[in-house]
């Protein structure tokens, strides 16, 4: 039988949630012999696979790109996991949610800065006009806050998802940790 | 001096409890090892029954008890933690969380915020309902305070520590529903305020971040609240 599909994705994040997973450290082995990384920032495959057992979501959603990903990355996958503070409440993205985005902009890449003012409309994508949590845009099936959650709650999290029951993090980690 | 107290009988989790008719449901509950969760409610300041938290449900009764301002009646029956219970409390916490901007990676109080470990302990993982996002102010112009309209909840705890222990009345409430805000004086900046006396007693009953020391990291910003009742006990001798 071939190993369970398991896919991270990194949206408006900081990346910290994708090292707190590092952290894991050895445990990464033991993992490594039950799933198989299909796609994430640490993989090297380009394309998100027919359909992921489990996709662990960090960031939240804050461009049109983060938005589309999003939504096929639902499509294709079993199990939903909101990862972090940022996935679960919207976080540190949503500090700029009390400003426009046509303003804040203009402010950013027009009115304070020295040489080239110029707003960037080209390969980046747009943003949205506020940063929201993961599960206000799609249907999220397990959340673990924390910022960044601790590895021993993406590890508990992820050994639980395998062994076919729903974690349990309220030891183990809550928003802000 | 008033002679007779009488005693009431009644039932709280299944136990029976003898109480003088006097006291509230929350108070005869944690004298009897029973925890009630609150938030604007605390030990040394009149209660207001403004969280909804402390929401118990009473025996042929269909309507929720706020335990912090009712007082024991013969032959209750009450129940404190039901599945129904809290689920309506999380539900507070989500309305709660939001209605402001409480970002607990960047907060001063966090891990030893009163909202965040509710929320831990009610078992709450994210917010049900869509966030709002107000654009609030930040009023950092005392010497030694600051107040983050984001992080308020609106126990009104500032408000009453302030008015009946250090007897200032610096703080109260300006505004409705949910534009309700804890102004200083009227509504003038916080350090330009001639009631206030800067004891920091507000600052210390503040459950969440919102009233906070100024240049203090999350470490060193703990904050003490012992000091209330034996503050109001030793008034009471006094008099
Ligand atoms: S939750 Fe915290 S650690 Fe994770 S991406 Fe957001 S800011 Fe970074
Ligand atoms: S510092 Fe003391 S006097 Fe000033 S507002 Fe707070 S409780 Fe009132
Ligand atoms: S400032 Fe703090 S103590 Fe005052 S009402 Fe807001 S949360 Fe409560």
């Amino acid at each position: 039988m071939s190993k369970p599909c398991l896919a991270t994705v990194w949206l408006d994040g900081c990346s910290g949630c994708h090292m707190s997973f590092l952290d894991m450290d050895e445990r990464l082995i033991d993992l490594a012999e039950k799933v198989e990384v299909v796609y994430s920032p640490l993989v090297d495959g380009k394309d998100f696979p027919e359909m992921a057992d489990i996709t662990l979501v960090e960031g939240a959603v804050s461009s049109a790109e983060d938005l589309e990903k999003i939504k096929h990355i639902r499509q294709h996958t079993r199990i939903l996991v909101s990862l972090g503070d940022c996935a679960v409440t919207a976080n540190v993205p949503s500090m700029r949610n009390v400003l426009e985005v046509d303003k804040m902009l203009r402010e950013v890449y027009l009115e304070q800065v020295a040489g080239q003012p110029q707003i960037p409309n080209q390969v980046v994508p747009a943003l949205l006009p506020q940063a929201r949590p993961v599960h206000e845009v799609v249907k999220v099936d397990v959340f673990v806050p924390g910022c960044p959650p601790p590895a021993d709650a993406i590890y508990f999290l992820l050994t639980e998802l395998l062994e076919g029951r729903q974690p349990d993090l309220s030891a183990l980690t809550r928003f802000g940790k | 001096m008033s002679t007779t107290v009488r005693i009431k009988t009644l039932k709280i989790d299944g136990h029976d409890i003898g109480a003088r008719e006097d006291e509230t449901i929350m108070a005869v509950a944690r004298q009897n090892g029973i925890v009630i969760p609150a938030l604007c409610h605390v030990e040394g300041l009149a209660a207001v029954g403004a969280c909804r938290m402390c929401l118990v449900e009473m025996k042929n009764s269909p309507r929720l008890l706020p335990a912090c301002i009712t007082r024991v009646e013969e032959g209750m029956d009450l129940t404190t933690n039901s599945e129904r219970l809290i689920k309506y409390r999380r539900r507070i916490l989500e309305l709660l969380f939001s209605e402001r901007n409480h970002v607990c990676a960047v907060c001063v109080s966090n891990g030893h915020c009163e909202l965040q470990n509710m929320a831990q302990s009610l078992g709450m993982t994210h917010v049900n309902v869509p966030y709002l996002y107000p654009r609030l102010p930040v009023d950092a112009s005392h010497d030694r305070f600051v107040v983050d309209h984001n992080r308020c909840i609106l126990c009104t705890r500032c408000v009453r520590v302030c008015d009946e222990i250090e007897g200032a009345h610096t703080w109260d409430l300006m505004g409705r529903g949910i534009g309700v805000r804890v102004i200083t004086d009227l509504n003038q900046p916080w350090g330009e305020s001639e009631s206030c006396t800067g004891c920091g007693k507000c600052v210390n009953v503040c459950p969440t971040g919102a009233l906070v020391e100024k240049g203090k990291s999350v470490a060193e910003m703990m904050k003490q609240r012992q000091f209330l009742p034996y503050l109001t006990l030793m008034r009471e001798e006094q008099r």
